[in-house]
């Protein structure tokens, strides 16, 4: 039983420009304790459809067109703000790419994350404090009672990604959507960060949806990789099967575009030619089929659905969006 | 040494921070870049990698004369640049150029492709107009985009498409030596592979020398020849860049590489990762010594308190040139 | 090194005559400016579209007031009252037309003689009625405009000639010398300038003969100086603060490592590129002149009788509102005129700011 199903969710946004979809017809699900990387370049939609799951997409522009969410037996899309709001921090819980912008530079950071008890928990101050204290020796912020009263702007970049999983896990969520939460950190913080997100995860269970652009966080953090293209999901499997057996061409592009650190340099980097297409003027068949090069006759018809993929050394269930891939993996052969 | 093309010795940047008043002197300093020394040969890439705040971007600035150096000098091909006044510095801006890290930023919105690319050549008054725009053409050619959008504007181009711009730009005067400040940081995966391989190509069709500015080290990898490693204002270890990824002497090279996540899920999991303990000290105030000696995780290993009493040299190591008290012939 | 150089530009691919070729293809692909693409969008603002044809209108009307078939402003009918509309459906002309106005400049003294070679004596009739003078109210809002105009005129070429390079400069140049500029600016500001104003007046009034025969100095000299002096001030802090965020914007950086000089990054990059809030702002400031000097002549500081200004209007508006009797159309219709002009300003600065507005860029 999966403890979170999204079905065939769609976001629109009427932008000026036209109105573009951000997230087109995307399922998947997220079981206890997984952590799900949502892996896409800019304007994918993977940082929309996770506001979509916390209800904070900002409307207008943006329109929920169609979807369900299931969490706990309730349809997230359905349920009344003032519910959402109690799910919210609670059992649902997110942190943001810029830790900075996100804290407020104006509270201490006992506030900051007091607020959260008070609202949910319905502490008192001096126990809200005791818990806040341990939430941030929990994350490994030393000197936890004398960090309390100080200022965000005190902290450091990655004391206060620190700070932002700390508020994220103090009513200990069962879910924990993670946006870039790394991208605007430092190799060696990052690192710090993420072995902190996997050490917590395997402490409490906490289910992650991870989103992020950087493969090698996907490779090192997640179970599952669903990966987005234009605002579709055109591919996901077990990450040990998408690194390895790569079945859409986009997702093995990218792949093939990441610069390898353990050597080999002679020759040019797989590049993917052209760029991601403009939401607004979508291609009418397969979003990718401009930049791909195992393109078809039919790819330029409809928009590709995505099916289980016959692949019989998976670990895992499999879904894509391309019939060459799936033609490929039925005659055994790897494209 | 006088044999390289571009010859950095000792460069130091310092910016005066602090409360400054109307006609008083702040006393606080910051040591964005203390005493950097490298050289880099025709045709070759140095690249240049480190965490934010570690001074990477001040050593370019400071190399392009957009800041002024505070100590130490900058040769090229012999001749003294840091002393240099703008109208001094003009013959050595077609030798060296640069290239920006965001490429919404460093494009002006108002100007067409075309003034875009034909402003380095009216600075250094170079051809009549009409002469620069076929150039400027032939430069969008170059970089691969079609040389007929000449008269569109910046924001008519995607994200990539602008940093082939902004390389064409750099390529203009024709230099010898471009200084690429994380020109590629900015893009999505796919367009950074791009970007990288025209690099790559350039660098070998006009045989040009680039000090590669980076925090990934893997692109970085990809395309230099030597790597320096920086951490707070200065340089702690040098060497082949192979030497440098498969054999690194510094402590912090070492756990800096072994941070990079990889995209590969069965060797990530299989790593043990060198984590450091807390942050990068503050370059207003940095620590004793050894800048580094706080997060060390070799400190222990080290005869009591020399990283703390002592400023580790960069000496000659093999082929690399590391910064550190600890011995090298320890392995 | 000369040959490695021409060497490198031989291998550079295209030919000479293949570029040139292109470069008559790329004449089809022309970009959008930002400009172009923020006159688009200014023109879809409906009410922004409106207010900018009105005040294009007045101004032309304004402009060409000469040559209209108006009753002159200035000559005098004198009755016992100020005389109500008359509608134009009831009489829309009458003869009688007397060119009488104050020193007019050449361009205006051959308008009024194209105006008399084309309607002869043939004026208006007092659609907007008459003062206690039996001046025609229509015609003296038309030539008041003028002056509101010309005020409008000089503080923005004020702003935009002095404000924008002052403040430009300040900013890029920054640190002491920004710092010198800026309290010069701050003096300059906390000087009371209606203070000045009355001052300056007095001695003009005193000294009448001698400086005008002398040095051509009058009160509207003054009055045009003052105005100069102190428009170009907020203007130049507007400027210096936008430029003050942009400097280090890459761009700039690019310019500098390419060797450009100061001039041509003040001027090429930087103003252009704080333009759209200095047009934003100039349509803020435009409306606060023609007040500044409405107010002025309000209090006998500014244009001086027979000239007419919509300040003077309002004086002799004002002169005639008595318990006994309202004379409506002395007040109604200048303050209307005014009221017009500041809304399709104001409107027009808000349609601007939209349009100018980066985020909203490419809205159709």
């Amino acid at each position: 039983m999966a403890l979170l199903e999204v079905r065939n969710l769609s976001v629109r946004f009427d932008t000026h420009h036209g109105s573009l979809r951000a997230v087109d017809d995307v399922s998947f699900t997220l079981d206890e304790g997984e952590t799900l990387g949502l892996v896409g370049e800019s304007g994918s939609g993977k940082s929309v459809c996770n506001l979509a799951l916390m209800g904070l997409v900002p409307r207008p522009p943006g329109v929920i067109e169609s979807g369900e969410v299931w969490f706990e037996g309730r349809d997230l899309l359905q349920l009344p703000e003032s519910e959402l709001r109690a799910l919210r921090g609670n059992s649902l819980a997110m942190i943001f790419q810029d830790p900075m912008t996100s804290l407020n530079p104006l509270l201490s950071v006992e506030r900051q994350l007091s607020e959260v008890l008070e609202v949910h928990r319905g502490l008192s101050r001096r126990q809200a404090r005791k818990q806040c204290a341990a939430a941030l020796d929990d994350v490994g912020i030393p000197e936890p009672e004398r960090r309390l009263d100080e200022f965000p702007h005190e902290l450091s970049g990655g004391m206060r990604q620190r700070v932002m999983i700390a508020m994220a896990l103090l009513c200990d969520p069962q879910i924990l959507l993670a946006d870039e939460p790394t991208t605007a950190l430092d190799v060696t913080i990052q690192a710090q960060i993420l072995e902190l997100l996997s050490d917590l995860q395997e402490r409490r269970g906490t289910a992650i949806v991870l989103v992020t652009h950087d493969l090698g966080v996907v490779a090192g953090m997640s179970d599952r990789v669903a990966v987005m293209y234009a605002g579709r999901l055109v591919e996901s499997a077990s990450t040990l099967d998408l690194f390895a057996r790569p079945a859409h061409p986009y997702t093995q592009g990218l792949l093939a575009s990441v610069p390898d650190l353990g050597g080999n340099r002679e020759g040019d980097l797989f590049s993917i030619p052209g760029s991601p297409p403009d939401l607004v003027e979508l291609p009418a068949g397969c979003a990718f089929a401009p930049r791909c090069g195992q393109v078809e006759e039919a790819c330029r018809s409809g928009p590709p659905d995505s099916l289980d993929l016959n692949d019989t050394a998976a670990h895992g269930p499999r879904r894509v969006a391309c019939p060459r891939a799936h033609a490929g993996f039925e005659t055994g052969g790897l494209l | 040494m006088s044999e390289s093309l571009l010859s950095v010795r000792e460069l130091k940047k310092h910016f005066p921070t602090g409360r400054r008043s109307f006609l008083g002197r702040s006393h606080d300093v910051l040591r964005a870049v203390d005493g950097v020394s490298f050289d880099l040969e025709r045709g070759q890439c140095l690249g240049l990698v480190g965490e934010s705040g570690c001074g990477k971007t001040t050593v370019a600035r400071t190399i392009m004369g957009l800041e002024k150096a505070s100590g130490g000098s900058v040769t090229l091909d012999g001749h003294e640049l840091t002393s240099l006044g703008r109208r001094g510095w003009l013959p050595y801006r077609t030798r060296v150029q640069m290239i920006f890290q965001d490429p919404y930023a460093s494009l002006d919105p108002r100007q067409t492709v075309a003034s875009i690319l034909t402003e380095p050549l009216a600075i250094h008054g170079r051809g009549k107009p009409k002469q620069r725009k076929l150039r400027a053409m032939a430069l969008l050619d170059v970089v691969g985009l079609n040389p007929r959008h000449i008269n569109r504007y910046p924001h008519e181009f995607s994200g990539g498409q602008r940093q082939r711009i902004g390389i064409a730009r750099a390529l203009a005067l024709e230099p010898e030596v471009l200084v690429c400040d994380e020109p590629v940081s900015a893009l999505d995966v796919s367009i950074q592979a791009q970007i990288i391989n025209l690099l790559v190509e350039l660098k070998e069709r006009f045989s040009l020398a680039y000090l590669f500015i980076a925090h990934d080290l893997a692109v970085v990898r990809h395309i230099s020849d030597t790597v320096a490693v920086m951490y707070l204002g200065r340089v702690v270890e040098m060497a082949p860049c192979d030497t440098l990824f498969e054999a690194p002497q510094h402590p912090y090279t070492r756990a800096l590489l072994s941070a990079v996540p990889l995209a590969d899920p069965l060797a990530e999991r299989q790593r043990r990762r060198i984590l450091l303990e807390g942050d990068v000290p503050s370059p207003l105030h940095p620590p004793p010594g050894c800048a580094f000696q706080g997060r060390c995780p070799d400190r222990d290993a080290v005869p009591a308190g020399r990283c703390v009493s002592e400023a580790p040299l960069l000496l000659a190591c093999g082929s690399s040139l590391v910064a550190c008290h600890l011995d090298p012939s320890r392995e | 090194m000369a040959d490695q150089a021409t060497k490198k530009m031989g291998d550079w691919g295209l030919g000479a005559g293949e570029l040139e070729r292109i470069l008559s293809e790329a004449a089809k692909h022309k970009g959008e400016s930002l400009w172009q693409d923020a006159w688009r969008r200014l023109k879809a603002n409906r009410t922004a579209w409106c207010s900018l044809c009105f005040l294009a209108l007045f101004t032309s009307v304004a402009f060409l007031a000469p040559l209209l078939p108006l009753p002159s402003p200035v000559s005098l009918d004198l009755q016992i009252e100020p005389q109500p509309p008359v509608a134009p459906w009831s009489q829309f002309g009458r003869g009688g037309f007397s060119p009488e106005y104050w020193e007019l400049s050449g361009l205006d003294q051959a308008m009024v003689r194209g105006r008399v070679a084309i309607f002869d004596d043939w004026q208006t009739a007092a659609w907007l009625g008459t003062d206690a003078k039996g001046r025609d109210i229509l015609s003296r809002i038309v030539w008041g405009s003028r002056t509101s105009m010309l005020v409008a005129l000089a503080a923005a070429l004020c702003s935009l000639a002095i404000g924008v390079t002052y403040g430009a400069l300040a900013g890029y140049l920054g640190g002491a010398v920004d710092n010198l500029m800026m309290r010069i600016v701050d003096v300059l500001y906390s000087i009371p300038f209606i203070f000045v104003v009355i001052f300056l007046i007095t001695i003009v009034n005193e000294y009448r003969t001698e400086l005008e025969d002398h040095y051509g100095i009058n009160r509207e000299v003054i009055f045009y100086l003052v105005i100069g002096a102190i428009y170009w001030l907020t203007m130049a802090r507007v400027v210096r603060g936008q430029v003050l965020s942009l400097r280090h914007a890459e761009f700039i950086d690019a310019a500098r490592q390419l060797g450009a000089s100061t001039a041509r990054i003040v001027f090429v990059h930087l103003v252009p590129n704080v333009l759209s809030i200095v047009i934003v702002y100039l349509t803020l400031t435009i409306p606060a002149v023609m007040l500044f000097e409405a107010f002025l002549s309000f209090l006998g500081l500014g244009i001086e009788p027979p000239k007419v200004s919509w300040g003077l209007l309002a004086v002799d508006g004002s002169e005639m509102v008595n318990p006994v009797r309202i004379y409506w159309w002395l007040v109604v219709f200048p303050a209307a005129a005014m009221g017009a002009t500041l809304l399709a300003l104001n409107l027009v600065g808000d349609g601007l700011r939209d349009a100018l507005d980066p985020k909203l860029r490419g809205q159709s």
